[in-house]
């Protein structure tokens, strides 16, 4: 097959609204039916190429791969692969591109995964590239909000924590700017303000959107509160860290104001910004989220590799 | 201040007054063995000030590059005494190992071997995107 007809992942925008949404039905029927999918992969490989410590994010693919009847090989940290001995990107997949079918990967670096599929003939999916996209989080949030709300218009987003290095922050603002009548309320300490280009790409979509710090203020307001950890590794500076890590801290307290019907995400995995006490109120959406990444990745795989097991049900 | 006019070469008019030096530089025009001349602060009715240069030899230009160092060049291509074509510049829509992406965090910090890609997202605010971590600049 050649480079130019191979469907990749890199920024949620390689995915149109219909095929967003044509993801999320079959994440929807996977829920359903999961043995319609049961073997829906079989003899094919997925490769986790993890150049950055990740639990959820490279489990859920090889799970969503094992549940689909396929295999995975990959590796979970830059160290235990050639890229230790200053291997490239573009080397190591052309040589993983002959071993499987479809690649997923995370590198520190951003842009890593673009180079990626520049140089393979497989789909290379990106499962986070430094503080830049993290687009099949993106899709898992989309999946999450669109059972939890039954829309995925209409509505006010509360993001909160760091907006700046928060790589799914921006990823899920791209994709949901193609909906309509979605307001933002941007919560953040003004060192981790949305980049300049965020900013620039909310205005020219006439996004209704705010910049304020203060999460209280702004809660009574929100369907969906999306918090965020503030990312040590994001900061070349540990003093900037240390000042800014416990900016927010969601408390049971600071609900009161709240919808009855907020859902309330965040990306995993946290450190103290979400209270455990929250994690029994119901609108406490974010281990649920973790069962939509596997179920989205599902479809994912099945439409990057042209699987269609549905239609033959 | 009398300098001879080209004969078959080519003529870069409208550079913005000081920027010459960088673009003759840029160009590697001092590796020529042909007459090159630098012409800065010549009087200009539309500019104030501009400068030129002549060069006595039609060489291949990479026309993005000058586009990117100054939109406003006018690039006069002459032979035999003829102007053979006028070519009026903008900035590129992409740019290629011209700029370089300053992101730490960005690919191209440590893999050294990848071009430099920047395209053009505001022509009027003259921004650029790097294509892997979309790190913008302003030129």
């Amino acid at each position: 097959m050649q480079r130019d007809q191979i469907r990749n992942l890199i920024s949620i925008l390689d995915l149109s609204v219909d095929e967003i949404n044509g993801l999320i039905d079959v994440a929807n029927d996977i829920d359903q039916h999961p043995e319609r999918y049961q073997e829906a992969c079989r003899h094919k490989q997925l490769a986790t190429l993890f150049f950055e410590p990740s639990t959820r994010t490279r489990l859920s693919f090889e799970s969503a791969m094992l549940s689909l009847g396929g295999s995975v090989l990959g590796f979970s940290s830059a160290n235990s692969s050639s890229a230790a001995k200053g291997e490239s990107v573009s080397d190591t997949v052309r040589t993983v591109g002959n071993y499987a079918d479809i690649i997923a990967m995370r590198h520190p670096k951003e842009g890593a995964p673009m180079i990626a599929s520049q140089h393979t003939v497989v789909p290379i999916i990106n499962a986070g590239d430094g503080g830049h996209f993290h687009p099949t989080q993106t899709l898992t949030d989309l999946l999450t909000i669109s059972r939890k709300k039954g829309r995925l218009s209409d509505m006010t987003i509360g993001l909160c924590g760091d907006l700046k290095f928060g790589r799914t922050v921006h990823s899920l603002i791209e994709a949901t700017l193609r909906y309509p009548n979605i307001r933002y309320i941007l919560i953040s300490p003004e060192e981790l303000r949305v980049p300049e280009y965020m900013i620039d790409e909310l205005k020219e979509a006439g996004a209704d959107f705010e910049e304020v710090t203060d999460l209280e203020a702004a809660m009574p307001q929100l369907d969906i509160l999306y918090m965020t950890r503030i990312q040590k590794e994001r900061f070349f500076n540990e003093e900037d860290y240390l000042r800014l890590k416990d900016t927010y801290i969601l408390t049971p307290d600071k609900l009161k104001n709240a919808k009855s019907d907020l859902s309330i995400l965040h990306p995993l995995p946290r450190v103290n910004e979400i209270s455990v006490k929250v994690d029994e109120d119901p609108r406490a959406c974010y281990f649920y989220q973790t069962l939509c990444g596997k179920q989205i990745r599902m479809a994912l795989i099945l439409f990057l590799l042209g699987i269609h097991p549905e239609e033959q049900a | 201040m009398n300098i001879d006019g080209v004969t078959t070469g080519i003529v870069l008019d409208h550079i913005q007054a000081g920027k010459s030096m960088e673009i003759y530089e840029y160009l590697g025009l001092d590796k020529l063995q042909s007459c090159v001349a630098v012409i800065q602060n010549v009087r200009s009715a539309k500019y104030g000030k501009k400068d030129i240069i002549k060069i006595d030899e039609l060489i291949d230009l990479n026309l993005d590059v000058l586009g990117y160092f100054d939109p406003n060049i006018t690039v006069n291509y002459i032979k035999d005494g003829k102007l053979l074509e006028k070519k009026h510049l903008a900035l590129p829509d992409r740019l290629t190992d011209v700029l370089h992406c300053k992101n730490p965090r960005c690919i191209t910090s440590c893999e050294q071997e990848i071009p430099h890609v920047f395209e053009l997202v505001d022509r009027e605010k003259k921004i650029y995107r790097c294509i892997y971590c979309d790190t913008q600049v302003r030129v």
